[in-house]
């Protein structure tokens, strides 16, 4: 019964070519990560076949070493979807790993209780930000700025040396293997996982999920749509400072310790893994599966780069430069084909 | 026949802003199952009626029933909740998302919080089905053209057919029909006849005459914040309907316009040859003589604008050449225009005017600054001369060179626009509504400074709402119908407001 | 309210200068150290040099000045430069490792040329960034996230990872140098801010900015080449970057390309807005931006010398940031003052300088 009214010339223009329509799709770019990822993998495993890459557990450590990061990037992820930035996320995970540190250390409070404390204080963080930049309509870019400022301070206020932690029950964790057969994944690996599974089921199955992806589309329609578009912004800084507050737990068990300059500039790794995973960062397209896989190939460069031996640590920044320079102009070749 | 009862009255409604009445007494009525154009021009009172209707103002007087019961309407939202959808000419929604997510975001359906995805797709097909339109829901909305985007608009606007809310009884669409093409528009006409035959009562707004002639039943015209009448369009031709938006009727008002205008006009100017741009205006050629005035008319949105920033290369032709003095001009930028003489006034003048925020000084020189680049300043004290000399030519107020520009009145901040590019010594200064919305005063001297500067040489192409303001200053009359240049007309005394209007209408000229 | 009306119709006049509030803060911030430091005001002179709270304030804040004044050309025209701090690390690099191969390091030539390696290497970055962001189309923001995440590796990659120690005299002249009394870098940082204030108000380049800035479709109607200034403004950005970078390891004698210039873009967008340049672009003032530079460094010397821990330094900079942002909201300021304007003044230092802007966007409160 369809198309009886239109001319066959008007049905013509409705039905975009397939070629178009493939183009246009917003899972290809993480297809393209995803390939990518492959990609390097493969390169890796021929290139260092004899020097152990192929032990699944290489595969595993990506998530075992990047958990933190992660978390952290699926928290940027919900903020750049909506359209905003966060850049207080690696003070955050610094002040986190801190404040934890010093806690337990030297207030010797059980990790039972310093764990909410941790979450709370950083989704309250977000909160504020988030309150701030809606009701005062400032720009994201400046008030999280002022979060960077303020939580790499309260770090240092905290204390200027690092500290670290002895405690029994969190080395325990830290070192606690979950055998998958083939290899073990840490606790923070799990954590991480669940984490983004939890993230997609919110972003694409609840109501939440879908306004945040409609005021990053376009904040004025979805304001005239009737959607609340103030509470949704709040709450997609909360989630992003609640990430990173998780992040930091995750780093802390990591790395078994609390320092001022822990994760200093870790914001632009979670926000070049969220813009290599396909995201736009005009916001209202793009997956968080794409920002796994953005992690993983940060993660893979990190790996190629101590296989290789030769190379220091400093390619990792350039690689990641050149690999966000390169998505960021296939991101502007494509939202200027679809304009016209 | 009895006629059925109104869905929708609105009577003697009066809204007013400071200073004006926007609205005086106007009656309004739709019926069901009808399509029913409003019309008017720039001031009528057409967007006035529109939002009252919609929630977005607040009356300050009258009453509006539907179907036979008096409402008051507060937001948006309770025009929505009352039965009454409005789509405008940008669409409203979210281009990132499925076509079926648009239709139904903020009310999805969900069970325990979980978006039941098959069900929205499927009711979504449902609802596009219904209409007869073939969209494909599960497509991201950008990946339309805007025409579907526009119906999908609608469709959303149509409410979700769940019981939730009374349904759509009446439908507002605000010139949706700006920038859709021919078969576009077929597409929207046919649903806007499907949902007629459904017997929802469709407020239909745009500027193409030919539209409100091929798919309206009744309109409604109104002029200066008032009703001028209401008729059945069967019942009244293109000249009738256009001497009621402009309140003129044949051979009335036709009094003798002095021509203090100079006869002799110069060699060729500027020659435009098939110039065109696809949604903006169908190719025209066009020439300007050195010292000619050429006057526009046309209805609002019949594309005299879009005719003059082609001449500028506001916009990019993608059709025709031009050529300036005896050279081909490349349009790509208004650079190119400048280069060869060309100066343009925006209709728009805060946004594409002036720099809110600098003096008056600076916005005057900005355009010969531009010109020189950054390199060669003006020098102080022949800028200060300058700005000094058309402060006081044109009068500007108050005459200070260092007042910020956003703090001037209307008419002033005209002055300095046209101060801003009189500096240049243009060969050609096109003026699109110069004398809108400013006072009568200002008005007049903007009126005589064309003149002089025709009787100095300069061409002048003159836009502007009022025939009478255009027949009195021009050369030559470029009339303008539906996004085409329908007549070039040599003005003389045997040329009247109603041989304009005549050609307005019928888009000939005999 | 006894004062005659002309003294406070002056004083208004005063008050509603642009560079009221930045300096007015400036001014109390320094008096805040007299109790803590009696005679924080009194210049010393030593060995032929002048040494001071107040000469050793302009030394350290030398390279934000430098870095800010180039900044609020980008902001003014819209836009803004996070890789500033990045092409620090560059310029410092790539200066101090051509000096360290020379066999001579105190070679004028050598210095000279290390000199004009990096200032290239600045403009190049600066160039890349104005391609981006006025030929692709590409927000500022992102395109200037591209070298600043890079930037610092591409600094370690040239320093290899090490910090490069130099000793060459002629280098250590421009950060750490003194010249007739004074530390060199202030006189490098004066012509540089003349330069600028003659290459803005001397040539028409200000009045462009300010245009593309405030009225970019405007300025497109009008003829202006914008993606020329543009691209013009953030190279002259990096310039400036790259001159902060070499005093920077000029002063220290050393490149390290993991730490110079960190977190200096920030600062130099916190002295921009302190100066009274709107993030939106448009109206700019140089010198506000020099006296919002040179508030930021005196906070830290203030917080030095008030016995704070120095460590506090990032948490009252957030509190600036966070006063100052919210001063400029219009609907802060409607929500707070609208409707008892007045009842509570405030004139803590943080929250003044705005108020200026309060003044002048008065029209725009009606939109809330």
């Amino acid at each position: 019964m369809s198309a009886t009214t239109q001319s066959p010339t008007a049905s013509d223009s409705r039905t975009p070519s397939k070629a178009a329509r493939l183009l246009g799709d917003r899972r290809l770019p993480v297809a393209v990560t995803a390939l990518l990822f492959l990609l390097m993998y493969l390169g890796g495993l021929t290139r260092y076949q004899f020097y152990g890459f192929a032990e699944p557990q290489v595969f595993l450590n990506l998530f075992i070493d990047n958990g933190y990061l992660l978390v952290a990037a699926v928290g940027v992820t919900f903020v750049i979807l909506s359209g905003g930035i966060d850049l207080s996320v690696g003070s955050m995970i610094g002040f986190t790993t801190m404040f934890t540190a010093w806690l337990v250390e030297r207030q010797g409070l059980p990790l039972l209780v310093v764990v909410p404390m941790a979450l709370a204080v950083g989704a309250l963080g977000g909160f504020l930000m988030g309150y701030v930049i809606h009701n005062f309509e400032i720009q994201p870019f400046i008030v999280t700025l002022a979060g960077l400022f303020l939580f790499r301070g309260l770090c240092l206020v905290i204390s200027k040396e690092s500290i670290s932690i002895g405690d029994s029950s969190v080395s325990s964790m830290a070192t606690a293997q979950v055998s998958l057969g083939m290899g073990f994944l840490s606790i923070g690996a799990i954590v991480s996982l669940v984490v983004l599974a939890v993230a997609f089921y919110v972003l694409h199955y609840t109501r939440f999920g879908r306004r945040v992806y409609a005021i990053g589309g376009n904040e004025q329609s979805a304001m005239l749509m009737g959607l609340p578009q103030g509470g949704t912004k709040i709450a997609v800084y909360t989630v992003s400072g609640f990430c990173s507050a998780l992040a930091g737990l995750l780093f802390t068990l990591y790395i078994q310790s609390g320092d001022p300059l822990h994760a200093t500039g870790m914001e632009l790794d979670a926000i070049a893994a969220v813009v290599i995973g396909g995201t736009l960062l005009t916001g209202g397209s793009g997956y968080v599966l794409g920002t796994l896989f953005g992690v993983l190939v940060l993660g893979l460069i990190k790996s190629i780069i101590q296989f290789e031996g030769t190379l220091s640590s400093w390619w990792t920044k350039i690689a990641t430069g050149v690999l966000l320079c390169a998505f960021i102009l296939v991101q502007r070749f494509m939202t200027t084909r679809q304009k016209t | 026949m009895a006629e059925p009862r109104p869905v929708l009255e609105m009577t003697g409604i009066v809204k007013e802003f400071p200073g004006v009445r926007a609205l005086s007494d106007v009656d309004f009525r739709l019926f069901p199952g009808e399509i029913h154009a409003l019309m008017g021009e720039n001031g009528a009172g057409k967007s006035t009626l529109i939002k009252v209707l919609t929630g977005v103002y607040s009356l300050d007087g009258g009453t509006i029933t539907l179907d036979g019961r008096s409402v008051r309407i507060a937001s948006p939202l309770q025009a929505q909740q009352a039965g009454i959808s409005t789509v405008y000419q940008e669409v409203n929604l979210c281009p990132n998302l499925s076509v079926a997510e648009n239709i139904f975001i903020g009310r999805e359906p969900t069970r325990l919080g979980r978006i039941q995805w098959k069900q929205l797709r499927r009711r979504a097909a449902e609802l596009v089905d219904r209409l007869g339109l073939d969209i494909d829901v599960s497509a991201p909305l950008s990946s339309y053209p805007l025409a579907v985007q526009q119906l999908v608009a609608i469709v959303r606007s149509l409410g979700t057919g769940d019981g939730e809310g009374p349904g759509t009884k009446v439908l507002v669409l605000d010139e949706p029909t700006s920038s859709l093409d021919r078969d576009e528009v077929l597409q929207l006409f046919a649903l806007m006849r499907r949902l007629k035959d459904e017997g929802v009562a469709i407020l239909f707004v745009s500027h193409f005459l030919d539209q409100i002639y091929e798919v309206c039943d009744r309109m409604t015209v109104l002029r200066n914040g008032t009703l001028v009448g209401e008729h059945m369009v069967r019942d009244l031709d293109q000249v009738g309907l256009v001497q009621l938006m402009l309140g003129k009727a044949m051979g009335q008002l036709d009094e003798l316009h002095e021509h203090q205008l100079r006869s002799d006009v110069g060699e060729t100017l500027l020659r435009a040859d098939g110039l065109g741009r696809t949604g903006g205006i169908a190719p025209f050629d066009l020439e300007i003589k050195k010292g000619e005035v050429i006057g526009l008319a046309g209805l609002l949105g019949s594309g005299r604008t879009e005719l003059a920033r082609l001449l500028f290369g506001a916009d990019q032709p993608d059709a025709g050449k031009v050529s300036i003095g005896g050279k081909q001009v490349s349009m790509s930028a208004p650079n190119d225009a400048i280069g060869a003489g060309v100066a343009f006034c925006s209709e728009n003048r805060k946004s594409e005017g002036l720099v809110p925020d600098l003096t008056v000084r600076e916005n005057i020189i900005l355009a010969l600054q531009a010109s020189r680049g950054w390199t060669r300043p003006i020098p102080v004290s022949q800028r200060d001369e300058l700005v000094a000399k058309y402060i006081k030519a044109l009068d500007i107020r108050p005459a200070n060179p260092e007042a910020r520009v956003g703090q001037l009145s209307g008419g002033n901040q005209q002055k300095v626009l046209l101060a801003r590019w009189l500096i240049t010594q243009p060969k050609l200064l096109i003026l699109d509504e110069p004398t809108r919305g400013i006072d009568i005063g200002a008005k007049a001297e903007i009126q005589k400074l064309v003149v002089s500067l025709s009787e100095d040489g300069m061409s002048v192409l003159y836009i502007a709402a009022e025939l009478e303001e255009v027949l009195r200053l021009s050369h030559t009359i470029g009339v303008l119908r539906d996004r085409r240049l329908v007549a070039q007309i040599a003005n003389g005394p045997e040329i009247t407001t109603s041989r304009i209007l005549e050609t307005i209408a019928s888009g000939e000229h005999q | 309210m006894t004062t005659p009306s002309t003294t406070s119709s002056r004083w208004r006049a005063l008050t509603r200068h642009h560079l009221f509030w930045p300096v007015a803060v400036l001014v109390l911030l320094l008096l805040v150290n007299v109790p803590f430091t009696p005679d924080f005001f009194s210049i010393k002179m030593a060995d032929g040099h002048l040494y001071g709270s107040l000469v050793s304030i302009v030394l350290f804040g030398s390279p934000l000045i430098l870095v800010a004044v180039g900044m609020t050309l980008v902001i003014a025209t819209g836009g803004i430069d996070l890789s500033v701090g990045a092409v620090v690390a560059i310029t410092g690099a790539l200066a101090c490792s051509y000096i360290s191969d020379q066999s001579d390091q105190s070679a004028l030539s050598g210095v000279l040329l290390a000199m004009g390696l990096g200032l290239l290497a600045a403009v190049v970055c600066g160039l890349w960034n104005g391609f981006l962001v006025a030929r692709m189309g590409i927000q500022p923001i992102i395109a200037t996230l591209i070298i600043m995440v890079a930037g610092r590796g591409v600094a370690q990659l040239i320093t290899d990872g090490q910090i490069i120690t130099i000793n060459s005299s002629p280098y250590k002249l421009i950060g750490g140098g003194y010249w007739l009394t004074l530390p060199f870098s202030i006189f490098v940082v004066a012509a540089v801010v003349a330069v600028t204030v003659v290459l803005t108000r001397r040539t028409a380049l200000g009045l462009l900015v300010e245009a593309v800035g405030g009225n970019a479709e405007a300025s497109r109607l009008v003829g202006i080449r914008s993606r020329r200034i543009k691209i013009m403004v953030y190279m002259f950005c990096a310039l400036c970057a790259g001159i902060a970078g070499l005093m920077i390891s000029s002063n220290t004698s050393a490149a390290d390309g993991n730490n110079a210039g960190l977190w200096i873009e920030l600062d130099a967008i916190l002295a921009v807005v302190i100066g009274g340049t709107s993030l939106l672009g448009g109206r700019f003032s140089v010198g506000g931006t020099v006296i919002g530079a040179l508030v930021i460094q005196t906070l830290t010397t203030t917080i030095y010398t008030i016995g704070v821990p120095t460590q506090t330094n990032l948490v009252f900079k957030a509190a600036v940031v966070i006063a100052v942002c919210l001063m400029q909201s219009p609907k802060f300021r409607a929500k707070v003052f609208g409707a008892r304007f007045g009842a509570k003044g405030s004139t803590t230092p943080a929250a003044a300088p705005a108020d200026t802007a309060a003044t002048e966007a008065a029209p725009k409160m009606e939109v809330s």
